[in-house]
C-alpha cells in the first residue's frame, strides 16, 4: 500500500498538480494506510468510516490550479457545485460539489454523491471506490476540468465584453503566462525514426512517445491514447492506461477483427481504425492539450440552436487557423467521434470539441508529437489574442 | 409509491391459492427489490430443505424494471440451492420481469407443492393455476410452444424432472437462471412454467430527471470498449472474453490442470459470428444487446459455455459446443456445472471425451440414465462417489466458471467467499484484473483485494436489487444509477446509500448460509490451485497460489465484511445492518 501511495504522490508532483509535502493520501484494505499524519487525517478517518471506499486523497493543488479552484468555488456558492462541460467531466464525473469547509458534516453527503469535492482554500478531496489510482485520476480530472472551465469562461467574457474581477484578471495573466512559458520551453521530441517494420521497434516507439506526451503535459492522468499501424494490425494503448506507463499495455488488433483479444483496447480504437483506413498515415497521437480543448469550446455563434449540445450537434465548419474542430463523443456510440473525426484528418490534426487533439505521422511519432506541441502553442497564441484586451 | 407497485403475489401451490402481500415501506427502503427483497422473503425459511413445501421459490423485480432506466429489464430468481445448500439467487434477463411489473407485482413468492404438474398463468391481477401434466419430461422449447401464448415465460425442462441438481430455469427461451439448480426447486413444487402478461405502466416520479440519468448512463456505455467497442459484448457477446482469457493464460483447460488451450484461436467468438451469422438480441430495454442468436434462431453460447465446452474438455469443434449448448438449454441444465462435471468425469476416467461422448453424456444426465444417474448430482458428489474428491473443481459444491484463479488472485478470493459458491459474478474481479475497469489492478497480487472484493460484491448486490445488468457497470457506476433510482422513486439516494443496501443483501445471505452450517472451511478453493502451477509462457508466469497469502486476504475480507474469524456473522454487524429486525 505504501508503494502505491508513493507512486501516485510522485505523479501528482511530477505532473505539476501538487506541490511536495501537501498531499494526504490514504489507502484502505483491512486497515487504513496513510502517507503522512497531519491533523486533517482525523477528519478523513471519520469520513471513510462512514463510506465504502478504498482510497481517499486530500491536497491543495499547485498554482495556478489552486487559485482557479477558489475563484470557481466562490462563483458556485449559490448552486453548490461546479459544472464544467469538457468531455472528461461530462462523461465520467458530471459535476463537482463544493463543500464550505473540511468537516464530516459538510463533506460526507457530497462525497457520497460524487467522486470528488472541492473545499475552498483547502483543495480537492477525491476518493476511489476500488483503488488509490481512481482517487488520483479524479483529482487530476478536477484540476484539468476546472482549468479548462476557468479559461473558457474568461474567453467568453472577453468575447462578450464582460468585465472580470481583479483576481480573475490576475489569475488569467499569471496562469496563461506560466503555461505559455512551460509549453514554449518544450524541446523534447521522440527519438525513434520510422517507418517501423518490427513489432518491438513499434512498441518501443509508442512507449517513448506516450511518456513524452505526459512529460510535456499534453495529457492528464490516464486519458489520451496512441496507436501505430503495423501491416495488417493496429497497435494501440489499452483502455485506462497511463501514456507514461505503456510497456506491456499495448494491444495488437488485427485489421480484419479476427481476434477479440484487443477487447481492452482504447475506447478510441474505432476512430483510429477509421483514420488508418482513410489516410496514408502510420501513427496517431491523441492528447488533451489544454488550450486546444479550451479554444474548441469557445464559439462566437451566440444564437446557435445547438448551444449546450455542441459536443454532439455542432454542424458548423469550425477551425482554429488550419485545424478543424468537430463534435463527437468518446467511443463507438451513435454520436461517437469515429464518425466525425476521420473525414477531417487530412492536415496536421483535428480537435474534438471539449475533448482533445488528434495528430498523425506518416512514418513515426516525431511528426505527430511535433504537430501536437505546435498546435497547442498556436491555440495558446489564439487565446492570448482573444483575451488581449482583458485587463 | 413510484417505481414499485407495492404488491407481492404470494402463491401456495399446495392449496392452489394466491393472495397479494403489501410489504411495509421500510422493507422497500432496506431491500429495494430483486435480490434484496428475495433474500428478505427467503431468510425466515432458509433452513428448510430445498424440496420442503415451506421453501419459497422467489421471482423479484426492482424499482427500475419497466422504466426507461438502461439495462433494467431483469429480475432475480432465488431459493435454497439443491446443489450447494446455500441461499442461491440468479439474475436473469428476458421480458419476464418487465411483464410482471406491468401486471402490477414487484415479485412472486411461491410456496407449497402442487399435487399434479401445474403451470401458473398471470394476466395482470388475474392468477390461474393450470394443469401441466402433459408437460412432464418435456423439453424447454416444447413447454414454451404449448404454454407461451406470447406471454413472458419461465419454464423448466426434462433435466429438472430427472432430478438434475444443476437444472436451470429458462426465461423466454434464450435467458437462463442457470446456477445452483433452481430449476429443480421448481420441479420439486411440481411447477412446470409460469407465464405473465401485464398491461399496466410503472409510475415514475420525474421523467425529465430519469431522461438525464439515462443519458449519463448511455454516454458511458457508448464510451466503453468492453460493451460498445468493435470487439465488445455488443458485437460478439460475452464470447468476446474468450481470446482475452486465452491471451492472459487463465483459460481453464483439461479440468483446470492447464491454463492455456492450444486450439483456442480457432474457437473464438469471431469464428462463431462468421459461421452462424449471429445477430444481436438483448433483454427488454437494453441497448448493449449482448445476447447472440444464430441465423437459424439458435442461442449462441455465452463465454463460459464456449470456454468450458472447448478448453476444459479438450474439444476443438465449434459444432460440438453449439450442440452441447443446445442440449443444456433444451433440457434445462446449467452449462457451467454440466461442463465441469464432465471434465471431472474425464479426469477420473483418464480419457479425453470425444464430441459424441460429450453429447451422449449430457443427454444421459438430462434423462438420469446410465452414468448420468450420478453425473446429474454435479462434480463434487460424482468425485466423492468415485473416491477422487480432489478432481472436483468446485467451491461450496458449485462448479467453477471459466477463469482460472491462478491467473487472477482477486478472482481466487471472490470464488472462495461468494455466498452462492464458486461464482464469478458476485464480485467479478475480472473487471479490474483483466478488463481494466474501473481501473486496472495487479492480478497476481492479493494486497488490497479483500476490500475490493467486499466493495464490488456490495455494488453488484445493489445492482441486483435495482435490478440492473452488472455488465453495465463496466461503464457506469452506482452514482449514475442512484440518479436513475431517485428519478424513478423520488427517494433521495446516493451511490453510498445503494452500496449499503448491497452490503445488507450480501450479509443477509451470509446469515442464511450460517444457519445452514457454512463456515470458513467452505470459503476455500480446491487444493489444486495451491499445489499445481498453471501454464506459464509468453512472459507470463502462472505459479500455484500462495496459500498463506490467500488465507491472509480471506482474513482481511472477514474483518472488512464484519464476520468473525470463522467467517460467521456477528450479532453487532447483524444489528448494525438492521437484519435482526427484519420480519418477512
Amino acid at each position: 500500500m505504501e508503494r502505491i501511495l508513493a507512486k501516485y504522490e510522485r505523479k501528482l508532483i511530477d505532473q505539476g498538480l501538487c506541490d511536495p509535502g501537501g498531499i494526504l493520501f490514504g489507502a484502505i484494505d483491512a486497515a487504513v494506510t496513510w502517507n503522512r499524519f497531519p491533523p486533517e487525517t482525523e477528519v478523513l478517518e471519520r469520513i471513510i468510516q462512514r463510506m465504502e471506499t478504498a482510497a481517499i486523497l486530500l491536497a491543495r493543488p499547485a498554482e495556478p490550479y489552486a487559485s482557479i479552484l477558489d475563484l470557481l468555488a466562490a462563483s458556485a456558492a449559490s448552486s453548490g457545485a461546479i459544472h464544467p462541460e469538457d468531455c472528461e467531466m461530462r462523461t465520467f464525473i458530471h459535476d463537482i460539489p463544493v463543500a464550505p469547509d473540511l468537516s464530516v458534516e459538510e463533506v460526507l453527503p457530497r462525497l457520497k454523491r460524487r467522486k470528488a469535492v472541492i473545499i475552498p482554500n483547502r483543495g480537492i478531496l477525491a476518493h476511489g471506490t476500488v483503488t488509490a489510482e481512481q482517487a488520483f485520476v479524479y483529482y487530476s480530472s478536477v484540476c484539468f476540468s476546472t482549468f479548462v472551465k476557468f479559461f473558457v469562461d474568461v474567453g467568453y467574457a472577453a468575447l462578450r465584453g464582460k468585465a472580470l474581477s481583479n483576481e480573475e484578471v490576475r489569475v488569467l495573466h499569471t496562469a496563461l503566462a506560466r503555461y505559455r512559458d512551460f509549453t514554449n520551453a518544450i524541446s523534447a521530441i521522440p527519438s525513434r525514426v520510422g517507418p517501423f517494420r518490427d513489432l518491438s521497434d513499434a512498441l518501443e516507439a509508442m512507449v517513448e512517445a506516450g511518456r513524452l506526451t505526459v512529460e510535456t503535459r499534453m495529457v492528464d492522468s490516464y486519458f489520451g491514447n496512441i496507436s501505430y499501424r503495423l501491416g495488417d494490425t493496429i497497435l494501440i494503448s489499452q483502455t485506462g492506461s497511463s501514456l507514461d506507463e505503456l510497456a506491456g499495455l499495448i494491444d495488437i488488433c488485427p485489421m480484419d477483427g479476427s481476434s477479440t483479444a484487443a477487447l481492452t483496447a482504447s475506447s478510441e480504437l474505432p476512430a483510429h481504425r477509421a483514420v488508418y483506413e482513410s489516410r496514408r498515415v502510420s501513427a496517431i497521437l491523441h492528447g488533451h492539450p489544454k488550450f486546444c480543448v479550451i479554444m474548441s469550446m469557445i464559439c462566437g455563434a451566440e444564437d446557435c440552436a445547438h448551444r449546450g449540445a455542441c459536443h454532439v450537434k455542432c454542424d458548423q465548419r469550425r477551425f482554429i487557423r488550419d485545424i478543424p474542430i468537430v463534435p463527437g463523443e468518446v467511443g463507438g456510440g451513435p454520436t461517437g467521434l469515429y464518425r466525425t473525426l476521420p473525414r477531417v484528418m487530412s492536415g496536421r490534426g483535428a480537435i474534438v470539441w471539449g475533448h482533445g487533439l488528434f495528430t498523425t505521422g506518416t512514418a513515426d511519432f516525431r511528426e505527430a508529437f511535433n504537430h501536437c506541441i505546435d498546435i497547442e502553442r498556436m491555440c495558446i497564441s489564439e487565446y492570448e489574442r482573444l483575451v488581449s484586451r482583458v485587463r | 409509491m413510484k417505481g414499485w407497485t407495492g404488491r407481492i403475489l404470494s402463491i401456495d401451490l399446495s392449496q392452489e391459492s394466491s393472495v397479494t402481500l403489501n410489504p411495509q415501506p421500510d422493507c422497500y427502503a432496506s431491500c429495494i427489490g430483486g435480490r434484496g427483497m428475495a433474500g428478505y422473503f427467503l431468510r425466515p425459511r432458509a433452513a428448510a430443505s430445498w424440496d420442503s413445501p415451506d421453501m419459497p421459490l422467489l421471482f423479484f423485480t426492482g424499482p427500475l424494471v419497466g422504466t426507461p432506466a438502461p439495462t433494467s429489464g431483469r429480475m432475480t430468481i432465488m431459493s435454497r440451492s439443491p446443489l450447494t445448500g446455500t441461499a442461491c439467487d440468479t439474475s436473469v434477463g428476458g421480458r419476464f420481469g418487465t411483464e410482471l411489473k406491468r401486471a402490477g407485482f414487484d415479485g412472486i413468492v411461491i410456496t407449497g407443492t402442487a399435487a399434479r404438474p401445474v403451470g401458473i398463468v398471470i394476466k395482470d391481477s388475474h392468477v390461474e393455476i393450470v394443469d401441466a401434466s402433459s408437460l412432464r419430461g418435456a423439453r424447454v422449447s416444447e413447454v414454451i410452444r404449448r404454454a407461451g401464448d406470447k406471454a413472458a415465460i419461465a419454464a423448466i425442462g426434462s433435466a429438472a424432472d430427472a432430478g438434475c441438481l444443476f437444472a436451470s430455469i429458462a426465461v423466454d427461451g434464450h435467458f437462463f437462471s442457470g446456477r445452483g439448480g433452481l430449476g429443480l426447486v421448481m420441479a420439486g413444487k411440481n411447477l412446470r412454467f409460469i407465464t405473465v402478461r401485464g398491461s399496466g405502466r410503472v409510475d415514475i416520479h420525474d421523467h425529465e430527471e430519469l431522461a438525464r440519468a439515462r443519458e449519463e448512463i448511455l454516454r458511458l456505455v457508448a464510451a466503453s470498449p468492453i460493451l460498445s467497442g468493435e470487439f465488445g459484448f455488443s458485437e460478439f457477446g460475452t464470447g468476446a472474453l474468450y481470446d482475452l482469457t486465452g491471451a492472459r493464460r487463465l483459460m481453464p483447460t483439461d479440468n483446470f490442470t492447464k491454463t492455456v488451450f492450444e486450439r483456442a484461436a480457432d474457437m473464438n467468438a469471431w469464428h462463431y459470428k462468421k459461421k452462424y451469422e449471429s445477430k444481436k438480441r438483448g433483454c427488454y430495454g437494453c441497448s448493449i444487446l449482448c445476447k447472440k442468436v444464430g441465423r437459424e434462431g439458435e442461442t449462441m453460447p455465452e463465454f463460459e459455455t464456449m470456454s468450458h465446452f472447448s478448453a476444459l474438455l479438450g474439444n476443438d469443434t465449434i459444432e460440438t459446443v453449439i450442440a452441447a449448448n443446445r442440449i443444456c438449454n433444451e433440457t434445462g441444465m446449467d452449462t457451467i456445472s454440466a461442463a465441469v462435471t464432465l471434465a471431472c468425469y474425464a479426469e477420473i476416467e483418464g480419457v479425453t471425451l470425444t464430441p459424441a461422448d460429450i453429447l451422449r453424456l449430457l443427454e444421459d444426465i438430462a434423462a438420469s440414465r446410465g452414468e448420468g444417474e450420478i453425473l446429474k448430482l454435479g462434480a463434487r458428489r460424482y468425485a466423492d462417489y468415485r473416491g477422487r474428491p480432489q478432481a472436483a473443481m468446485t467451491v461450496k459444491d458449485l462448479e467453477l466458471p471459466a477463469y482460472d484463479p491462478r491467473g487472477a488472485y482477486g478472482m481466487a478470493l471472490a470464488y472462495a467467499v461468494a455466498t452462492r459458491g464458486g461464482c464469478h459474478l458476485r464480485s467479478y474481479p475480472i473487471a479490474h484484473e483483466i478488463l481494466r475497469k474501473p481501473v486496472a489492478t495487479d492480478r497476481f497480487e492479493f494486497a488490497g483485494k479483500a476490500r475490493i472484493v467486499a466493495i464490488t460484491e456490495d455494488i453488484h448486490a445493489a445492482a441486483d436489487c435495482l435490478t440492473a445488468c452488472r455488465f453495465v457497470f463496466f461503464a457506469a457506476t452506482l452514482e449514475e444509477y442512484a440518479h436513475a433510482f431517485q428519478a424513478v422513486t423520488g427517494t433521495e439516494t446516493t451511490a453510498q446509500d445503494l452500496i449499503r443496501v448491497g452490503e445488507r443483501t450480501v450479509y443477509r445471505e451470509r446469515v442464511m448460509n450460517a444457519m445452514n452450517g457454512f463456515t470458513a472451511k467452505d470459503d476455500d478453493l480446491p487444493d489444486r490451485f495451491f499445489t499445481q502451477p498453471g501454464s506459464s509462457g509468453g512472459g507470463i508466469d502462472i505459479p500455484p497460489i500462495n496459500r498463506a497469502a490467500f488465507l491472509e486476504a480471506r482474513r482481511a475480507y472477514y474483518l472488512i465484511r464484519g464476520l468473525d474469524e470463522n467467517g460467521m456473522p456477528t450479532e453487532s454487524k447483524t444489528r448494525e445492518l438492521g437484519i435482526d429486525r427484519e420480519r418477512a
